[in-house]
């Protein structure tokens, strides 16, 4: 099946720097990408060039089949596009943006009112629908921007950012609008919030200094935690020395080491289950004084950091398959 | 054409949802009137025509027109909205045409209510109407080729200032090397085919033109490629700055 989003080679270069540099990925119907990176990674400039907003220097990106730099309007016509900031005319009301945006894609009939008011409802902007976009509430703009971007249904959504300056039960809406909308589009979000990568997406593609330095499924990326799956140990201060040995007897444990009042024992990789399993039944057979046992998971924040902080060149990378659709 | 009529549409909405639309044909109505009593002894002249407007409207145009155009690209450039506007499925020339189109009917509207003057000059005396209809012709192009500049000097910036002390700069240009000052330093020198050319290149001259009645192809030609010609830098300066 034809990718809904396929960039290739996508390279833009400002002044002679690489911004972005031979970035490639695809996202299929079904797909939730999430693009994840640090600020100035190349996070919006890639999605400027795959929305026809900004040309690239080299490479190019196809939205539903369509070159971007060929068939610029019939890609255009496919995708919604939420830029970042979620910028809008401020002296125009939601329902005014989202009339103007109906006339310029075309949308006539009673098929546009029908698409303004799913556009209305599905953002939640009903409430200030009209009110001038100036005088609404950062959690509101941002929301404007998605009813504009989700307004003619397209098979491809492009979302910059889309839960940022929105309070907690507001991320919570969007996710869910993403979630529920995620079976039938392409979807790719570009977001430096690290649980919404866990809560929202089924690959992630991690980009750093304009580069992929990784593109995996978000519970692979946690499996790079080197802490991922250890068993942590709380021990009474007097058993402790006696105990250490042991654990390293114990099938499935890599190294142990002692940290404050707690014992980390972190599992040879893959064995995870195997090792949780492995301590809590020599722990009830020999009755170890433990006062508290749990398995720590992969932290995304441990890898985010190790991976854009020292990759210097692309590491490989494990390609998820693509979900079937 | 239905997405430039779209970005038309929004413009012209745009410029009543602010005090702008209102401020400034106030302001222009109330100026051009003044200027047409007081300065231009609409009276002591004794005469039924329109003159005494015209005359005023270039100088009028030169501080009014920059300060309605300034905002068309840089607003959008600033606001970042040049995103959601070229991310939408129309030609940059589209919006180009539709923001160009949105300010010069705008400037119509400014011209058409200054019609009680008309009036005033059919009770007063018989006027020619073919020079009055010739006049408001020149007028209109002269407020569309400032536009044009303004929307390629909009284009250049995010910043509106700037955008306005550049248009003002470059329609001053074009309409003061036609005036005794400008001809008068070229005169005393130059070859007479040179103070022609210069003269010629003057959109005051054109106006003049029109002024007298006669619609002349060449005036309109003149303007007609200012305008034309402008929309295209318009259109190549969005094109190649947009990301800016």
């Amino acid at each position: 099946m034809v990718p809904m989003i396929e960039a290739q080679a996508l390279t833009k270069s400002f002044g002679g720097t690489d911004a972005v540099r031979d970035v490639s990925f695809s996202v299929h119907k079904g797909e939730v990408l999430g693009f994840l990176g640090p600020n100035g990674a190349g996070k919006s400039t890639t999605m400027k060039m795959i929305t026809g907003f900004l040309a690239p220097t080299r490479g190019t990106a196809r939205v539903c089949g369509y070159d971007i730099l060929t068939q610029t309007r019939a890609a255009q016509r496919r995708l919604g596009y939420l830029p970042e900031g979620a910028p809008a005319y401020g002296d125009m009301t939601p329902f005014g943006l989202l009339s103007f945006v109906a006339d310029v894609r075309g949308l006539g009939g009673a098929n546009r009112k029908k698409r303004i008011e799913a556009a209305l409802d599905a953002a939640q902007v009903r409430a200030v629908v009209h009110q001038p976009i100036d005088t609404l509430s950062k959690g509101f703009k941002r929301r404007v921007g998605l009813a504009q971007a989700l307004l003619h249904d397209p098979d491809v959504l492009i979302l910059d950012e889309p839960t940022d300056g929105l309070d907690p039960n507001q991320k919570h809406d969007v996710r869910t609008l993403i979630r529920e909308m995620a079976a039938e589009k392409a979807i790719l979000i570009s977001t430096h919030i690290l649980e919404e990568v866990e809560a929202l997406c089924s690959r992630t593609l991690v980009i750093a200094r304009g580069s992929i330095v990784a593109d995996s499924t978000p519970a692979d990326l946690l499996r790079r935690d080197p802490l991922h799956g250890a068993v942590v140990l709380a021990v009474v201060p007097a058993a402790r020395a006696a105990l250490l040995p042991k654990l390293h007897l114990i099938p499935g444990a890599l190294t142990v080491a002692e940290e404050g009042a707690e014992v980390i024992v972190r599992p040879v990789p893959g064995r995870e289950a195997d090792l949780l399993a492995n301590v809590t039944q020599a722990m009830r057979a020999e009755n170890w004084p433990v006062t508290e046992v749990y398995q720590q998971r992969g932290r995304l924040d441990v890898v985010f950091r190790t991976l854009t902080t020292t990759a210097r060149a692309p590491v490989p990378t494990t390609n998820a398959p693509p979900r079937a659709a | 054409m239905a997405p430039a009529f779209a970005v038309f549409k929004r413009e012209i909405a745009s410029y009543f949802a602010t005090p702008l639309a209102y401020v400034f044909l106030v302001i222009f109505l109330v100026l051009a009137t003044s200027l047409t009593f007081y300065m231009g002894s609409f009276f002591e002249r004794g005469q039924a025509d329109l003159q005494a407007f015209f005359n005023f409207l270039p100088w009028l145009y030169l501080f009014l027109v920059p300060a309605l155009s300034m905002r068309l690209w840089a607003d959008e450039r600033k606001s970042g909205t040049i995103e959601l506007l070229l991310t939408l499925p129309l030609a940059v020339g589209h919006a180009v045409v539709g923001k160009f189109l949105a300010s010069w009917a705008f400037c119509a509207v400014g011209l058409l209510l200054a019609f009680p003057l008309v009036i005033a000059v059919s009770v007063l005396g018989t006027p020619d109407y073919g020079v009055i209809i010739a006049s408001a012709l020149g007028a209109l192009l002269l407020s569309g080729a400032f536009l044009a500049i303004g929307s390629a000097m909009s284009a250049l910036t995010r910043n509106q200032v700037i955008a306005f002390v550049l248009t003002a700069t470059v329609c001053f240009l074009i309409t003061a090397s036609g005036t005794s000052l400008v001809t008068g330093a070229f005169a005393n020198w130059a070859p007479t085919a040179v103070v022609e050319f210069v003269s010629g290149f003057s959109a005051l001259t054109h106006f003049a033109n029109l002024q007298r009645g006669i619609i002349d192809a060449r005036d309109v030609l003149y303007f007609g490629s200012l305008i034309i010609g402008f929309l295209l830098i318009t259109a190549l300066i969005v094109d190649l700055k947009k990301a800016e």
